[in-house]
């Protein structure tokens, strides 16, 4: 029934629909490139290679895309992202004192799609118990919520700095290669296990899209709609909070992307509704992790890392909107 | 009718109510009144279980607002908030389709679209409908956040000084459209209000607040009196008699 809606309102509409279906097209073809230019070397052993990159550089950035749009919603801020907050520092700190704990002995004798299990089991459950508290008291005031994350980013990178410094070498190398899963072999049993635990996340995400729209009206918005509230929150928190390990898993932690990401994604949409939203994050985000990552590795021959080239531009988008927000 | 008792509230020590018992009559159009700071809208927050109280209890008819769950109540209670301000960019359209979201969850049927446009229509939102809230005058925008209010369609509704922003005419013709709704659609109607003298020509029942205490409440001709007002507000206000209206006046 076209009724309720006005021509205007359709041609927005099929534009978001468009967008979407552009920016899918741009990740299939950003995909193409780097699996298959500039191959040098064995055709088959590259490809196999690629393939698995491919593959991972893909989970990361639909996790991306798709924890920092929900994660903004949820925050009732578009400058409020899982890597503005220090998930990604604490999937890292929550590693390092597991290696610091328990030594790298046992780490080793886990396989690798146990380890990851229990990482994101681990990290999900601290993240939120942690983030749950400090969304209840804090909920109202947004800058104190800034400054407490970018705080506490910092925080779980010294801690873990300080924490790995105490290991042995061994355990260091063996912490090292336990967080972030080499990317230039990518264990494929692990990009399996990431994959699934992404898949599973974004299908529990489905059910409370639509509540996410609601939950846009902001806490007492949404509970004058019969959202339930609290609810739904931490259903999210819980997601993203998972989303961001097996991010970070793949990638390690790269603070600003989200931020890009899910503004960019908003911007481009134009559109409230998560549906569309979410979709056209995630392909948002594979977009800018494969093109980042080929730049890193086809233009910068791998001298710098990803997370660095995104980060200095990230860096620059995140203090902008910082200031437009302070400024209104 | 919603029933509030002994409802306390303290803000860091402060008591911002005190031991409230309120009764928003079924039918009747309910006007709270009482100088800043009384803790109208507080009190409107927990009705509308928004505020959680250090004390007391709510009922909507046999709903108990603590322990009822919140989709029911969204589909008997709608409340328009004193403060709206949004995260989301959204228009006139998208903003009253939200009315619905109790009935159908995000799903709007026909019936739903009917009744938006119907709010819409209600409110003179019409040339607007498509335009984003934050390209709407102040009074554009109140309207069309009470738009999405009676589009929830409930048979109780709380209203946070409705009359914000609106110029006399529209003031004037959202009361007609309230008492019209009380009268015509049976819904019961509470709303804070900062005119007296809107009270006093449209409410069936007054209730003044100060100081987080109830000072008065009962029909308009016990509250709109020199005494009552006085003593509610502090200040010297005289009531005249005109066509059988009761006008306060307190301008000098
Ligand atoms: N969240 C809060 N924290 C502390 N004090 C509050 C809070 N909300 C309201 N108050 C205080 O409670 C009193 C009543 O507020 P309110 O109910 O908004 O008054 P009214 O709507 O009648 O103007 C005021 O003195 C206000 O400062
Ligand atoms: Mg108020």
């Amino acid at each position: 029934m076209p009724a309720g809606y006005s021509p205007l309102e359709r041609a927005r509409r099929r534009q978001t629909v468009l967008t979407i279906v552009a920016l899918i097209v741009l990740a299939l073809a950003a995909l193409a490139l780097y699996q298959f230019a500039w191959v040098t070397g064995s055709w088959s052993y590259t490809m196999n290679l690629r393939a698995r990159q491919v593959g991972a550089l893909v989970v990361a950035g639909v996790s991306v895309g798709v924890s920092s749009v929900v994660f903004q919603t949820i925050a009732g801020s578009r400058i409020l992202t899982p890597g503005v907050m220090g998930f990604d520092a604490l999937y890292v700190l929550v590693n390092t004192f597991v290696v610091f704990l328990f030594g790298s002995a046992t780490f080793m004798t886990l396989s690798v799609a146990q380890l990851a299990v229990v990482n994101t089991a681990a990290l999900t459950l601290f993240g939120v118990l942690l983030f749950r508290g400090l969304f209840r008291r804090h909920s109202r005031n947004l800058l104190v919520l800034v400054l407490i994350g970018i705080v506490m980013g910092a925080l779980f990178a010294s801690l873990s700095s300080f924490a790995s410094r105490l290991l042995s070498p061994d355990d260091y190398l063996s912490l090292q290669s336990a967080l972030f899963a080499s990317f230039n072999t990518v264990d494929a049993t692990l990009l399996a296990v990431v994959a699934v635990i992404t898949l599973m996340g974004c299908a529990m995400l489905v059910p409370v899209l639509r509540h996410l729209d609601a939950i846009d009206l902001g806490f007492e918005g949404a509970i004058c709609l019969g959202v339930p509230y609290h609810r739904v929150v931490s259903w999210c928190l819980l997601v993203v909070t998972a989303l961001v390990a097996t991010a970070t898993a793949l990638v390690g932690p790269i603070t600003f992307l989200g931020l890009v990401v899910a503004n960019l994604a908003r911007q481009l949409l134009r559109t409230h509704r998560h549906r569309p939203l979410v979709v056209g994050s995630a392909a948002i985000g594979v977009v800018s992790t494969v093109i980042g990552q080929l730049v890193v590795a086809r233009l910068l021959n791998q001298s710098t890392p990803l997370a660095v080239v995104v980060n200095v531009i990230g860096g620059i988008y995140f203090l902008a909107l910082v200031m437009r927000t302070v400024r209104l | 009718m919603i029933e509030l008792s002994g409802v306390t509230k303290t803000y860091d020590g402060q008591a911002v109510l005190t031991e409230v018992d309120v009764t928003i009559p079924r039918g009747r159009l309910t006007a709270l009144v009482g100088p800043n700071g009384a803790g109208k809208s507080t009190l409107f927050g927990i009705a509308s279980r928004l505020i959680v109280a250090d004390a007391g209890h709510v009922t909507v008819d046999d709903l108990d607002i603590a322990r009822a769950r919140n989709e029911e109540v969204a589909r008997r209670l709608a409340v328009l908030r004193q403060d709206n301000t949004l995260a989301a960019r959204l228009s006139v359209a998208d903003l009253v389709r939200f009315g619905r979201f109790p009935h159908s969850k995000g799903r709007l049927t026909a019936d739903d679209h009917r009744i938006v446009a119907a709010a819409i229509a209600e409110l003179e939102l019409e040339p607007f409908r498509d335009r984003f809230l934050d390209q709407l005058s102040g009074g554009q925008r109140q309207r069309a956040f009470i738009a999405m209010v009676l589009a929830q369609d409930t048979d109780y509704v709380l209203l946070d000084e409705p009359l914000n922003n609106l110029d006399l005419r529209h003031s004037v013709q959202m009361m007609r459209r309230l008492r019209s709704l009380v009268d015509d659609h049976a819904k019961t109607i509470a709303l804070v209000l900062h005119d007296v003298n809107f009270a006093s020509a449209h409410a069936d029942h007054i209730v003044a607040l100060r100081d987080g205490i109830v000072v008065a409440q009962g029909p308009p001709e016990q509250i709109i009196t020199p005494e009552v007002l006085s003593e509610v507000y502090e200040v010297d206000v005289s009531v005249l008699d005109h066509d059988g209206q009761r006008v306060a006046v307190y301008f000098r």
